[in-house]
């Protein structure tokens, strides 16, 4: 091969370089190439005593010590492991149950008698809240591809508010997930799985991104396609709450099929 | 990430559970263990002790508000690190911004004031005497003059022997931007230091002389 470039160089030393062994050959044969590489091994080395002051053992405790105070009270709740954002889930399923407890009120339907209709009875009360959580993670999806930096042209774009949904959003899609896995809903858990990853990706981004950096996030979330399988799967996950929602209770004084009373 | 953090990942997960379900002194744990490591990559990323030590709590106040989202199976050393990365880079434009309040010049985020990390020289540690000054001195200041994000890539990649996915996802670039990254950093050092090193002897380090090109870091 012809004299490797720098770039292929430091590729190669970092072992990145695509042509490794035809670069390992030629470092092989020119010594000139050698003595380039040994050149810029000698600066890594060099870098490598470049002083780091050291910490003492106790550097861990005293760092304990610093922050111990400044870590958020912990109430009795802790004690169940549940985080304090988990509660809005737990909310949120406390919601859905008592409106299908006045909607069963109005308009009664048959007592789950078997574990089969129990398990109906779950799926649905799943999907209105999965349903409701692809919804929400749409949304924010959407504002934060439609994010514009200020005015001038280097301004960083806060994304902040975007965080804390995605945040917010990361506990309930993680219950979710498991739920689904639970359930054998393979094809649902793999999206909430990816939709994850995105969540986690925008939950531990610097809270000021220059324009750069999210496009790189919108890049991501394009190559992944995330949003439109979110869309996709909320379309399907509806679709199936409404075939799952359980017939009006009959008559049974009359017992006729399809007469409703 | 590092192999010191990969060592205790089952310890540690162990430690977030614990802490999780209401242990306080599980996370006691969790700090002792890594603040020194963490303490070394955010010295290294900005190249000031002061600067270093409120990374580092920081990182860990940040880690203990965000514990929820912590994956099981996921390294807790290799999520606090990214953290404290994007700690000292938060740090780092924040300084900018302040910077650029106080000064006119239409400087990039790439290309931050040098200005801020030459703080770093300020307080020499011991084993800087061990070094030719001039070395030493060239180092601290080609360090300070990458962008913040060359030198994250750097230190990530050097010093902590992270994998380009791994530096992508916390610089929030694509690989092939973080291995030219990556590159530039290494290229930048080098023109900054080769003329220098020509002249002098190398303070033999604790890394072996050539290395089997698997990565920066022994």
């Amino acid at each position: 091969m012809t004299h490797p470039s720098e770039e292929q160089l430091v590729g190669y030393k970092l072992g990145e370089a695509h042509d490794r062994s035809a670069i390992e050959e030629h470092l092989g044969e020119c010594s000139e190439c050698r003595a380039s590489f040994a050149r810029l091994e000698r600066v890594l080395v060099a870098m490598d005593s470049m002083p780091v002051p050291e910490r003492g053992e106790d550097y861990g405790r005293r760092v304990w010590q610093q922050i111990a105070p400044r870590l958020p009270q912990r109430s009795p709740w802790w004690s169940f492991g549940m985080h304090p954002r988990r509660w809005g889930v737990v909310a949120a399923a406390a919601a859905l149950v008592i409106a299908a407890f006045f909607l069963g009120r109005r308009h009664p339907v048959r007592l789950p008698t078997n574990d089969q209709s129990v398990q109906q009875v779950r799926e649905r009360i799943l999907l209105v809240a999965v349903g409701d959580h692809l919804d929400r993670s749409e949304m924010m999806l959407v504002e934060l591809t439609n994010a514009e930096p200020g005015p001038a042209d280097k301004k960083l774009v806060n994304i902040s508010t975007e965080q804390k949904r995605a945040e917010d959003l990361l506990d309930e899609n993680r219950l979710y997930r498991e739920t689904a896995l639970q359930q054998g809903d393979s094809a649902l858990a793999s999206v909430l799985d990816e939709l994850e990853r995105v969540l986690l990706d925008i939950a531990h981004s610097p809270e000021e991104l220059t324009p750069a950096q999210l496009e790189k996030i919108r890049q991501r979330m394009e190559a992944h396609g995330i949003l439109f399988k979110v869309r996709v799967v909320g379309s399907e996950v509806r679709q199936r709450e409404r075939s799952a929602t359980p017939v009006p209770a009959q008559d049974n004084s009359t017992n006729q099929k399809g007469k409703h009373t | 990430m590092s192999r010191m953090i990969e060592s205790t990942q089952g310890s540690d997960a162990a430690a977030v559970e614990r802490t999780l379900a209401g242990d306080p002194d599980a996370y006691r744990v969790l700090v002792e263990r890594h603040s020194r490591n963490l303490f070394r990559l955010a010295y290294r990323m900005t190249g000031n002790e002061q600067d270093a030590e409120e990374i580092v709590q920081d990182a860990f106040l940040r880690a203990y508000r965000k514990l929820g989202q912590f994956e099981s199976r996921a390294n807790f050393g290799t999520w606090v690190y990214r953290i404290a990365v994007n700690c000292a880079l938060d740090r780092r434009r924040k300084r900018s911004a302040e910077e650029r309040h106080r000064a006119s010049p239409a400087d990039d985020d790439a290309d931050a004031p040098r200005a801020i990390e030459q703080r770093a020289s300020a307080s020499p540690a011991p084993d800087r005497l061990a070094l030719s000054a001039e070395l030493g001195k060239q180092i601290i200041s080609a360090l300070d003059a990458l962008s913040p994000a060359e030198r994250a890539a750097f230190v990530m990649r050097h010093w902590e022997g992270c994998a380009i996915e791994e530096i992508a996802q916390a610089l929030h670039l694509r690989n092939n931007a973080t291995k030219n990254t990556v590159f530039r950093a290494v290229q930048k050092l080098r023109r900054a230091l080769e003329p220098l090193l020509a002249k002098e002897p190398v303070t033999p380090g604790t890394r072996r002389a050539m290395p089997a090109a698997q990565g920066t870091e022994s």
